[in-house]
């Protein structure tokens, strides 16, 4: 007894020492963001400021169209994730249940999409989207994202999902004289409630994160998402300007953090019964 | 499930219901077939035309020029240092993102209060975004950042981290990996929960310790788990963009210009389209290369409860 509890204790300190990398970089972030631009590199360094400020906050609105780009970020990430949720769950189903000619081969064919590195597509889908007039638009980052990348990753953890999901209950319902897409939509999808969590969270912070895309596509600050934005804050000497930038690097952050925090069972859980294991 | 024959050869009814769940099929695979047809084989084609012509950029002409960019492959000076800083990084990522999931998960695949919050702890940076994690951790390893404050309060005279070649692929690793640790946490949590507990209480009543115990129980029941964290670890070293332009831009030198970075700077910082084109599929080559590797290796090493 006397020593389980010794090592429970040990075990709470080892966690603790560990998790200082995983924790602090946020703290200090959060904190920073409110100091005054010279205490910024302060030695020792330091958590705490006697004089919290929000100028930053308000100058990461006024240099840059933020809110703006903000709002860029979030329509995007959420129609990726909507377009993935649809398109991954249709194909995924019909992968896992519906047999017919060339089912394998195609499968196999749309696996290639998680191999192939968006480096190496880039340059030439630059070229397409030349050619169909959509540089400077968002049509590249939605599309790609949608259809291509994450979403061929989302496909395989449904297929996976559903070939795992007992078949009785489909054919019960096949036997009330019930179509395919009535059995995807009324019976299947309601049970998928797990992978889809799973895609959903996976297909937001990949659209979140994008960076070359961005970089690559979009040349006007109106257009900008959040990732490429918090990497423009420098004066017009090509000086940064710490504090701005970690103000809006706050913000982009917390929201996610806090989402995460209170739906945390729901991430940890989607993850966990991703089929990718 | 029986296989419905289809209506006879002369049969009045062309739309069977074998023959509607094959159109279904189709249908329901046409988005996703499409994305990948459009978004990925063709641009993969186009990349391959690409490598074999050279094209000015400001007048738009191509002229083909069939294997030079491939022969100028073995010319690049430049070529080696890259590929053993993609080498360094791929390796160096996978190799501690792999063991550090590992040793979390195992230290929290038990029951003591407070599991949960350091749970949720480990895994937070994977919800902050690539680009702010990344700056964040460029201010803390500047020369006068806080990691060598804080190395200065207990008398180390750190490094300037960011601007010396081993430091600097040291710093872009370990940004990497405690940024996205937390995912295969999460998934060596699920599989170390799926390990049945006869085992362990077998082995404990024949008398095995611990270390037996991992390396002989658990390691070979989660090994499916591992490989397939592996690999996916490794691709997304191999497309780790954001976080080396944001932290290190390459440098110092050509320390930390992985393959990706490499690409983007020949194809959009020098408009070298059709060499570009060439490191990219040397890219791919190494992507397609590695997923067989492993598959193989998977065959071989990885032990399955059938």
């Amino acid at each position: 007894m006397r020593t389980d509890r010794v090592r429970s204790v040990l075990l709470v300190i080892a966690l603790s020492v560990l998790a200082i990398p995983f924790v602090v970089p946020t703290v200090w972030m959060v904190a920073a963001s409110v100091k005054p631009l010279a205490e910024i590199f302060q030695a020792p360094p330091s958590l705490w400021t006697d004089s919290p400020t929000l100028a930053a906050y308000r100058e990461a609105f006024t240099f840059q169209p933020f809110a703006r780009q903000y709002f860029n970020s979030v329509y995007i990430a959420v129609l990726v994730t909507l377009i993935t949720l649809l398109v991954s769950s249709l194909a995924g189903y019909a992968f896992a249940r519906i047999r017919f000619p060339g089912a394998n081969a195609l499968f196999l064919v749309v696996l290639t999409g998680m191999l192939v590195p968006s480096e190496v597509t880039i340059v030439p889908l630059f070229q397409l989207f030349k050619s169909a007039g959509m540089i400077n638009t968002h049509w590249p980052l939605i599309l790609v994202t949608a259809l291509a990348g994450p979403c061929v990753l989302a496909t395989f953890i449904m297929r996976q999902f559903f070939i795992a999901l007992p078949v009785e209950l489909e054919e019960a319902a096949r036997l009330d004289g019930l179509g395919r897409p009535a059995i995807w939509w009324r019976i299947c999808l309601p049970l998928a409630r797990p992978a889809l969590s799973a895609v959903a969270i996976l297909t937001f912070l990949a659209s979140w994160n994008l960076y070359l895309e961005p970089t690559v596509y979009l040349t006007s600050p109106d257009l900008f998402t959040l990732p490429q934005a918090l990497t423009r804050f420098a004066d017009s000497y090509g000086g940064p300007m710490w504090n701005t930038q970690l103000a809006a690097a706050t913000l982009t952050v917390l929201p996610m953090l806090l989402v995460f925090v209170l739906a945390q069972r729901h991430f940890i859980e989607g993850l966990s019964h991703s089929g990718l294991k | 499930m029986t296989r419905t024959r289809a209506a006879g050869p002369a049969g009045p009814v062309f739309w069977t219901s074998r023959r509607r769940d094959v159109l279904t099929g189709y249908l329901f695979i046409l988005p996703q077939l499409v994305g990948v047809a459009v978004f990925v084989l063709l641009p993969v084609g186009m990349a391959i035309w690409y490598s074999v012509n050279d094209w000015n950029v400001f007048t738009g002409k191509q002229t083909f020029v069939g294997g030079e960019h491939y022969a100028a492959l073995a010319d690049d000076p430049q070529l080696p240092k890259v590929l053993l800083a993609t080498l360094l990084f791929s390796g160096g990522v996978v190799i501690v993102n792999i063991s550090l999931g590992l040793l979390i998960a195992v230290l929290l695949n038990r029951r003591f209060r407070g599991v949960t919050v350091f749970r949720t702890l480990f895994f937070s940076p994977v919800v902050v975004s690539v680009v702010a994690w990344t700056l964040v951790w460029g201010f803390l390893l500047q020369d006068n950042g806080g990691i060598n404050g804080l190395l200065g309060t207990i008398g180390i005279d750190g490094p300037n981290w960011l601007q010396k070649g081993d430091t600097a692929m040291v710093s872009v690793i370990l940004t990497q990996v405690v940024r996205s640790v937390g995912i295969n946490m999460v998934l060596f949590l699920a599989a170390l929960q799926g390990v049945p507990r006869e085992l362990y209480e077998a082995a404990r009543i024949d008398g095995a310790n611990s270390r037996t115990v991992f390396t002989r129980i658990t390691l070979p029941m989660i090994s499916p788990t591992v490989l397939l964290t592996a690999i996916v670890t490794v691709a997304g070293a191999l497309q780790s963009f954001a976080q080396i332009a944001v932290l290190t831009g390459g440098g110092p030198g050509l320390s930390t210009t992985v393959l990706v970075y490499y690409v983007f700077q020949q194809a959009f910082e020098f408009n070298d389209i059709g060499y570009g084109s060439t490191l990219a599929l040397m890219l791919l080559s190494f992507v397609m290369l590695l997923t067989l590797l492993q598959w193989q290796l998977r065959r071989k090493w990885v032990f399955y409860e059938d």
